[in-house]
């Protein structure tokens, strides 16, 4: 069965036809090309998939694209402006906070949300943001290091 | 060269290929879509072991959109694995949930899906055997007809020394079992394999693996495929850690799709499939008994392993030559025996996993040397030093250890846990060395690895190398060497190391080898460029050679500075013109080690690395768990080259180390992984991070080493499980001998202790 969803993604809108029991991860990739967003688990558990759904970071693997009609996403490919980088980027980079980087699109996402909400956080609350963003290649610290030294850059933003 | 004078070497340069990975623009293989592409699905056994009555495929055959279905009785028969006991698609038994029995390739992957579902499979169940001891008895259920009994024909054995007559004359004895459990790599990208024929018959074939010119080989031989018809080409690659380094019939069977259907065909594990299929880390079931004189010296190291070889044979089964690193040379013994068997049963069958055997090795070896201080009443630490290997020296295993500063990583890592000071209530402190190769691993006859540079017009470096990146920075690793040798920007250089046509040959991602190898052979050419840009621009800017000195990408004479060129207008002199040339250079580095003989003897590596893990344990006696206050990791390295990518490494490999002291599990039911899913399977997460985690480098440069550095991609997790069980024995009182140490085992020991 298929149905018609409208969908806003990094601003920009899309009327698309697809069948009804895809999720958002499904239309990202393989009907919108955005493969920033990588497959991890498919079962929610890993948080590779995270993106930005109306305003909130969500496991997109586990949003069927049927819910998600005349929503709003953010995916990783949408984070840097005028490509400039987001700060939570930029960190990520300079702090060593990739290796693989599997995980990374869907741990900067889940990072600029809980930033947004929590501009002065202490180091034991980053980690409790990231706990559903598994991560084999790091061991996590230089991710933590990232995310608030971005917290940090973004308070002093002029 | 003091290191105080380096531009890029032991500086915090970011990974080159990091700003792609942040923007979602790295392509990894489940992002590659080609045209016409079908999609893969594998039908795996219901049972552990039983016969293969019959296969029906006919359902299957008529779904619409199913291109191709293929069972063992379409293929010759063709096995793989160095044992060549591992049938592609099995055909009159299987022998492990694993077992592909026949695979589908459609225009979807829900069509695939469905299709594998509609294959009817008749089978006879067989008694199976999941223990390996149980497997080693007479009258256990055979796995492989062929085989008389299930223990694998080749038996590991070394000895040196007289052991029997040096544990009847010391004073001190310690003797126990250890077992280590399976555990499993659980790289966030699942398994992949894209198989794609052009018109000619020649295969492009996308693949995360780490050893693309073995696999080129693997291929040919077993597919009968011309060798020169066989390109691979690996995507950005989420991921490896020892899972890559065979070939497995996931692969086979997109190429055979491929060739029958003659379009692309696509595989990805879905993650339970991952879980279930991806070959774990060796488990081991070891008996270790070791021996001191009165005066604390190590007299005898006597080491037997049982290895559950699963049901068929990949580089599990050759785990015992790097077990064999720490048995025979961590600590000076003299007198050592070794032993390793490996047994079929029909449970998973494990390849290589970081470390190799190593860790599970020290896990016995690191106890047994706490336990004999003990014994003996000496401070572990002391008893340590007492026993630490020097440099210049040679192992009873024919080690050649060059640079060695054991001593200083044992001090530091016992001053900086304070080792020695006062605990709470249920707080201990543990201590572990490695030893470990550090410069290469001759395992196959080639332990070598090629590099051309190129510099363009513009001063760009491209560095062309078979040396793949997986994650772990190599690829910056040999940026950073050929900016710090021809002083030019690390953003001046691309790494092309990717694509077996192009590239130049390297044996593949594993023992730690590839920043030392693949960095001198970019050394190598790096330098010879440099010698020619020497040549020209001391004609060019009309000084000595010995006056020129390399930085910011320009050449320039300290003498007088304003004599100056930049390194692309050099060569646009020495080819925009008639006559002209350009400016590349090729090298192939195989460094000095040799193959071990039979009886395991040889210096199988050019250095050896040496390290100390020590950790600070609280445990909460209500809920058993351990709580890691302090983790201090020292590691000598020889020279630090991209110290970002260094503190990463061993930051991850000790999250790997806890995971696999404390909680990773592959949970068997009768050969069937029952905990599929990142909710049942503990990894290390964000919050279990230590409180406080250090980290202390030890630079003694190499002599061999590019700018002294040594390999050191596994070290991180070779003594953590070990160093963990000495501080919980600290804390509670009570020696965990299996992995992982739980809070239920913690329970269960203190609830028997009372």
């Amino acid at each position: 069965m298929k149905i018609t969803i409208n969908l806003e993604v990094n601003g920009d809108v899309h009327e698309l036809f697809i069948e009804a029991h895809l999720s958002l991860l499904d239309v990202l990739r393989d009907k919108l090309g955005l493969t920033g967003t990588n497959r991890g688990c498919n079962q929610g558990d890993c948080g590779a998939c995270t993106v930005i759904f109306n305003g909130k970071a969500v496991n997109s693997c586990l949003l069927l694209a049927a819910d998600a009609d005349g929503g709003e996403v953010i995916t990783i490919e949408g984070l840097a402006k005028n490509g400039k980088l987001h700060p939570i980027q930029q960190t990520f980079v300079d702090e060593g906070a990739v290796q693989c980087g599997y995980c990374t699109p869907g741990m900067i996402l889940q990072s600029y949300s809980f930033l947004e909400e929590n501009p002065v956080p202490t180091e034991e609350q980053v980690k409790e943001a990231i706990e559903g963003n598994l991560c084999r290649c790091t061991g996590y610290k230089k991710i933590v290091d990232a995310i608030l030294k971005a917290a940090e850059i973004i308070r002093n933003k002029p | 060269m003091s290191k105080n004078s380096f531009s890029y070497v032991g500086k915090k340069i970011p990974k080159i290929d990091a700003l792609d990975k942040v923007t979602g623009t790295a392509s990894y293989g489940h992002d590659i879509k080609l045209p016409g592409m079908l999609y893969c699905k594998i039908k795996r056994s219901s049972y552990p072991h039983a016969k293969i009555l019959n296969i029906d495929t006919s359902k299957a055959e008529k779904l619409p959109g199913v291109r191709a279905v293929i069972t063992g009785r379409d293929v010759k028969s063709m096995n793989i694995g160095f044992m060549q006991d591992h049938p592609i698609l099995k055909t009159d038994k299987v022998r492990s949930y694993r077992d592909e029995i026949a695979a589908v390739a459609a225009i979807s992957e829900d069509i695939a899906e469905e299709a594998i579902n509609l294959i009817d499979v008749d089978y006879e169940p067989l008694p199976g055997v999941f223990d390996p001891i149980k497997a080693m008895e007479p009258d256990a259920p055979l796995i492989h007809e062929k085989a008389k009994g299930n223990l694998l024909k080749f038996k590991y054995k070394f000895q040196v020394g007289d052991i029997e007559k040096a544990f009847s004359e010391s004073p001190h004895i310690v003797e126990g079992e250890y077992q280590t459990q399976f555990v499993t790599h659980c790289c966030l990208e699942p398994c992949f394999a894209l198989a794609s024929f052009d018109p000619k018959g020649n295969l492009t074939f996308y693949s995360t693996t780490q050893i693309p010119y073995l696999m080129q080989n693997h291929f040919s031989s077993v597919l009968g495929i011309p060798g020169e018809k066989i390109r691979i080409i690996q995507p950005v690659i989420g991921g490896a850690f020892g899972s890559k380094l065979d070939t497995y019939p996931y692969e086979y069977i997109t190429i055979i799709l491929a060739q029958k259907t003659s379009k692309p065909v696509r595989i990805t594990f879905t993650r339970e499939e991952e879980f279930q299929c991806s070959p774990t880390r060796q488990p081991s079931i070891i008996t270790m008994k070791t021996a001191c004189d009165e005066n604390g010296k190590l007299t005898a190291r006597k080491f037997s392993a049982i290895l559950d070889n699963g049901a068929y044979t990949s580089w599990g089964a050759t785990t015992p030559h790097i077990m064999l690193i720490g048995i025979s040379s961590l600590y000076k013994v003299p007198n050592i025996f070794f032993e390793a068997q490996s047994v079929y049963t029909n449970n998973p069958y494990s390849g290589a996993f970081r470390g190799y055997g190593n860790p599970q090795a020290t896990f016995a070896n690191e106890q047994q040397m706490d336990e004999l201080a003990e014994k003996i009443g000496i401070d572990p630490i002391e008893f340590r030093l007492i026993n630490a290997n020097e440099p210049n020296s040679i192992t009873p295993q024919g080690f050649k250890i060059t640079t060695c500063d054991l001593e200083k990583c044992i001090t530091t890592a016992a001053k900086r846990i304070d080792f020695h000071k006062n605990k709470e209530p249920f707080e201990g402190v543990g201590i572990a060395s490695m030893m470990h190769v550090g410069g290469g691993g001759r395992v196959y006859r080639s332990d070598g690895c090629g590099v051309i540079a190129k510099l363009d017009d513009f001063g760009r470096l491209t560095l062309i190398t078979g040396a793949s990146e997986i994650g772990s920075g190599s690829d910056t690793g040999i940026a950073i060497i050929a900016a710090e040798t021809l002083g030019i920007p690390v953003d001046s250089i691309t790494v092309i190391n990717n694509d077996t046509d192009i590239c130049p040959w390297d044996v593949g991602i594993h023992a730690s080898r590839t920043t030392f190898i693949a960095g001198n052979a970019t050394l190598k050419a790096c330098n010879e460029i440099k010698d020619k840009l020497r040549e020209i621009a001391s004609k060019v800017l009309e000084c000595d050679v010995n006056e020129l000195i390399f930085k910011n990408g320009n050449i320039s004479s300290k003498l007088e500075p304003s004599k100056s060129i930049a390194m692309g207008k050099v060569l646009r002199k020495v080819h925009f013109k008639s006559g002209g040339e350009v400016l590349t250079a090729s090298a192939f580095y195989d460094p000095p080690n040799e193959m071990q003989s039979p009886e395991m003897i040889g210096n199988v590596s050019a250095t050896y690395t040496f390290g100390t893990h020590a950790v600070r344990v609280k445990i909460d006696p209500e809920t058993g768990k351990i709580k890691i206050k302090k983790f201090v990791a020292v590691h000598e390295v020889g020279r630090i080259i991209n110290r970002l990518g260094l503190e990463g490494q061993v930051e991850g490999a000790i999250a790997q180390g806890l995971g696999f002291a404390l909680s990773e599990n592959v949970h068997l039911k009768e050969g069937k992984m029952i905990n599929t899913s990142f909710l049942d399977y503990k990894l290390f997460m964000a919050k279990d991070i230590p409180e406080d985690v250090e980290l202390h480098f030890i630079e003694v440069p190499d002599p061999e080493g590019p700018y002294g550095a040594k390999g050191i991609g596994e070290a991180g997790l070779i003594p953590t499980a070990a160093a963990v069980a000495n501080a919980v024995k600290d804390a509670l009182g009570i020696r965990f001998k299996e992995l992982p140490i739980t809070p239920e085992k913690v329970l269960t020991a203190l609830k028997n202790k009372a």
